[in-house]
């Protein structure tokens, strides 16, 4: 996969943080090397909604990469709950149904952009880079920073 | 089956092996079945419900299973494990269905589409009269991937929402 110049956190210079939830372990696996080749760092995974907002609680992430069908709960109502509790949350929602009814609820729910599967790393990276917008800065990770 | 029904379906795998298994596509044998539907491998099964009713497998064969995973997998060749080849199908016609209902639901239809399963049954049910298969081979770098689809207009419920619009 290609590698991207590392996105870092700008306040400490650490890798960004990612919260992958999907209900396919595939996804998520190519969610997550695509966080690597980004420099970034796996912070947990969820497969359901309701997951995601524990994991959101205890992780603590930076981005949430957020798919929307899932089981037991869908992905716009854990970014509404996810918001409602921490409104600085940046949630990316990844899914492959992306018609204008299931993005506008989406945005309106909180979640700050779209992505349509299958997920192009050059758009997800993009992506990431304009919702962390002053809060993220290109470029290499100190040494002796574990990724 | 009408061919403006399952186009956007046709267009979506097209598009997404294409861009998942960096390569060109080309449609190689098209039939119409009624006949109970015999499976190549391993095959995930999409069912639609809604103003446009029906289901979608995708079938591929064994070997071509493990290279599409393991192309999805960015060429890691131990991530081709029955399990993920399992996923990794799932997946696949989970995008390829997911890219085919956003045209669709901006044209105006909607529908439910059910989480993408597993189909192990040697012999899918056979197709009725007002819901003919079209089955449709995509010749890939990694193997011949064989779409099956049945879909109807549920015309009842397009004329309930008519009705009650």
């Amino acid at each position: 996969m290609e590698q991207f110049a590392p996105l870092i956190r700008s306040k400490d210079m650490r890798p960004i943080r990612y919260l992958v939830v999907d209900d396919s372990v595939f996804a998520r696996k190519n969610l997550a090397r695509m966080i690597e080749s980004f420099g970034g760092q796996l912070a947990g995974e969820a497969g359901d909604g309701c997951t995601a907002i524990a994991e959101y609680g205890r992780t603590q992430p930076d981005v949430v990469l957020m798919d929307i069908t899932m089981p037991q709960m869908e992905g716009i109502e854990a970014a509404e709950r996810i918001v409602r509790q921490s409104p600085e949350a940046r949630i990316v929602m990844v899914s492959s149904v992306g018609y204008q009814e299931n993005i506008i609820a989406a945005l309106q729910k909180g979640a700050r952009h779209f992505v349509q599967k299958p997920v192009k790393p050059e758009v997800l990276y993009e992506v990431i880079k304009y919702v962390l917008g002053d809060e993220a800065t290109v470029g290499a990770v100190p040494a002796g920073v574990s990724q | 089956m009408k061919m403006d029904l399952i186009q956007p379906f046709i267009n979506a795998t097209d598009a997404v092996l294409a861009e998942t298994l960096q390569c060109t596509t080309s449609i190689g044998t098209v039939s119409m079945e009624q006949e109970a539907y015999c499976l190549h491998g391993v095959a995930a099964l999409i069912v639609v419900q809604g103003d446009i009713e029906g289901r979608i497998i995708f079938d591929l064969e064994p070997e071509a299973a493990k290279a599409v995973t393991q192309r999805l997998a960015g060429g890691n060749d131990s991530a081709a494990t029955p399990e993920m080849v399992r996923e990794a199908i799932c997946e696949l016609a989970n995008q390829v269905i997911g890219n085919a209902v956003t045209v669709l639901n901006d044209q105006g239809f909607h529908f439910k589409v059910h989480p993408p399963e597993i189909h192990t049954a040697s012999h899918g049910g056979a197709s009725s009269e007002d819901t003919e298969a079209l089955v449709m081979c995509f010749d890939t770098s990694s193997g011949m991937i064989f779409m099956n689809i049945a879909m109807r207009y549920n015309h009842r419920r397009k004329h309930d929402s008519v009705m009650v619009g």
